[in-house]
């Protein structure tokens, strides 16, 4: 059984956005890049199956600066094989572009089961699951919060709003949409991090040119107007409190 | 030149989703940039009655059984070949767990371009313009749909429901979907949501607690709070996803929407899978430290404070009187 989880870096939201002075991309300057948290969800579903199974699982990435450190701590927590993708990111590089690029490279891995977070903050033209299932003409499940693995098929648990989900069958291969790993994506102590940067290795492979078509052209980029509805309440802590508690009463809540 | 709009209607279990109406309304204003018609697409078996209040032109449906339950293949074979007949100027499908991978598959098979989480559309001179929502709602992004046949998928927040409803039933067309093939999923059954200890969409006042309550220990300041003023303590994705309260009690896009008298959300930034639960509470209050949380948006009233700070005091003063 081998799994293919794909892991991309994004902005950490906790950080405060800037455009730069294009007007249409965000200021990299200081950004700060983590994990796409749901990625992160994907490993850790990857890893766990991996437990269970004994699965093969490999972590292939694009080459964007912390890209090191995602796939090591992936190594510390199990993954077996590190790829990273190797190309020009400077100018951005959309999902098509990335799924046109690891289609070919996920066909020779020969996977049982592809996992990716069913989507990013980032995404403006799709999601990279289900354009890679599209390119690669396999079936597609997002929003998956569970999987089961049995010989030749896999039964996902899909979200729906409200709370509702669907346990449905399929066949593998297969590309699923992570929203959350069966248990929280695992703490792993600097240490392991350390000693898996000793002992692991990071293929590199070549993205080539990027074929970025069918993605939208962005002509601005800015941040909404902040705080338009909200009346601040300031003042002491004490003030603020009491501000709150007669808000709760004039609102029949207390 | 294109320039019908195809609404993909969402609907899960004999219910039309409300982002299906919202989709329309955004439809309907498209349509009169294209000066085209709004089309309708619904797919499903036995479900035609749902077609009755779509504010649409026409509404074509697709009756089959294999068509009962949604799977991505089954609508992305069926919209791939309604779309190369019909030839729209656009396909507006949901940034949900329904439409955002029938978007994403139809854009690799049919090589269509597509845009995600647009929030509005603005129409000049037959040019549209799209505005998403990215980072976490914290960025805006502008441009133009891309030429000749765009698919779209879309967030609330830009439209209103009743926008996208008629009184007048639309005419309605009945279509056999193509013969599909290769077809790998199947359901196996629903899981009915969990029931906890409170339904969360029924309680006057929640306490919600998001990301910047930062340890499971913490919650605590919550159900104190909770417990002194009479609220029921809820959360958000992360806090949920970590295992520290029940599904029961997540509230958002994955979640229950739900509608109290008062929201009052602690450390909650107010992305929008989460804000696309809480837009039916009658008062929002937020407590951020980040004073451009996208949260205070929505809220209508805010406080730039540390919960740590604040929430034991406000317990405490709430308890004394």
């Amino acid at each position: 059984m081998n799994i293919v989880v794909l892991a991309k870096l994004v902005p950490d939201l906790v950080e405060e956005l800037e455009i730069d002075d294009s007007g249409i991309a965000l200021d990299m300057t200081w950004l700060r890049l983590i994990i796409n948290e749901l990625d992160d969800h994907a490993i850790e579903e990857a890893i766990l199956l991996k437990e269970r199974t004994g699965a093969n699982v490999t972590v292939l990435a694009p080459d964007i600066e912390g890209v090191d450190d995602i796939l090591f701590t992936a190594a510390a927590k199990g993954a077996d094989r590190l790829i990273k993708i190797v190309g020009d990111y400077e100018s951005g590089v959309n999902n098509l572009g990335l799924a046109r690029v690891l289609t070919p490279v996920i066909k020779d891995l020969q996977p049982d089961l592809i996992l990716a977070g069913v989507e990013a903050h980032e995404d403006l033209d799709g999601s990279i699951g289900p354009l890679l299932a599209g390119y690669l003409d396999l079936p597609f499940i997002g929003y998956v919060a569970s999987i089961e693995l049995e010989e030749g098929k896999a039964t996902a648990t899909k979200e729906y709003p409200g709370g509702l989900s669907a346990e449905m069958e399929v066949a593998l291969p297969v590309v699923l949409g992570i929203q959350v790993a069966d248990e929280p994506p695992r703490y792993v102590a600097v240490s392991k991090v350390r000693q898996a940067m000793k002992t692991a290795e990071i293929e590199e492979l070549e993205a080539g040119d990027f074929d970025l078509s069918g993605g939208p052209t962005i002509d601005r980029m800015y941040q909404p107007e902040v705080g338009e509805s909200a009346t601040i309440i300031d003042g002491s802590l004490d003030d603020i409190a009491d501000s709150l508690i007669g808000i709760f009463k004039e609102l029949g809540v207390q | 030149m294109n320039k019908d709009i195809l609404v993909v209607i969402e609907h899960i279990r004999g219910e039309v989703a409300d982002i299906s109406y919202m989709m329309i309304a955004a439809a309907r204003q498209l349509a009169e940039t294209t000066e085209g018609e709004v089309l309708a697409v619904l797919m499903g078996s036995g479900v035609e009655n749902l077609a009755g209040n779509l504010a649409a032109d026409k509404v074509i449906y697709f009756e089959d059984p294999q068509l009962a339950d949604f799977t991505s293949s089954t609508y992305q074979q069926t919209l791939e070949i309604l779309i190369s007949e019909v030839n729209p100027r656009a396909v507006i499908l949901g940034h949900t767990s329904i439409g955002m991978e029938v978007a994403s598959l139809l854009s690799a098979k049919s090589d269509l371009p597509l845009v995600s989480t647009c929030l509005s559309f603005s129409g000049e001179n037959g040019l549209i313009k799209f505005t998403s929502q990215l980072y976490g709602g914290k960025i805006l992004a502008e441009g133009l749909i891309p030429e000749p046949i765009a698919l779209l998928t879309m967030v609330p927040g830009g439209y209103k429901p009743e926008d996208g409803q008629s009184s007048t039933p639309p005419l309605v067309t009945t279509a056999a979907p193509p013969q599909f093939t290769d077809l790998q999923i199947s359901i196996k059954q629903y899981i009915e949501p969990e029931t906890g200890d409170v339904d969360i969409t029924l309680q006057p006042l929640l306490i919600a607690v998001g990301r910047g309550i930062q340890l499971e220990d913490n919650i605590e300041i919550a159900e104190e709070l909770a417990e002194a003023i009479g609220g029921v303590v809820c959360a958000s994705r992360p806090v949920v996803d970590q295992g520290w309260l029940p599904t029961s009690r997540l509230v958002g896009k994955s979640g229950y929407r739900v509608k109290p008298k008062v929201y009052l959300a602690l450390g909650i930034s107010g992305a929008p899978e989460h804000t696309e639960g809480i837009a039916g509470s009658e008062t929002i209050i937020a407590i951020n430290t980040d004073p451009a949380a996208p949260i205070f948006n929505i809220a209508k009233y805010g406080v730039v404070e540390d919960i740590f700070d604040l929430v034991p005091l406000l317990t405490e003063k709430i308890e004394e009187s």
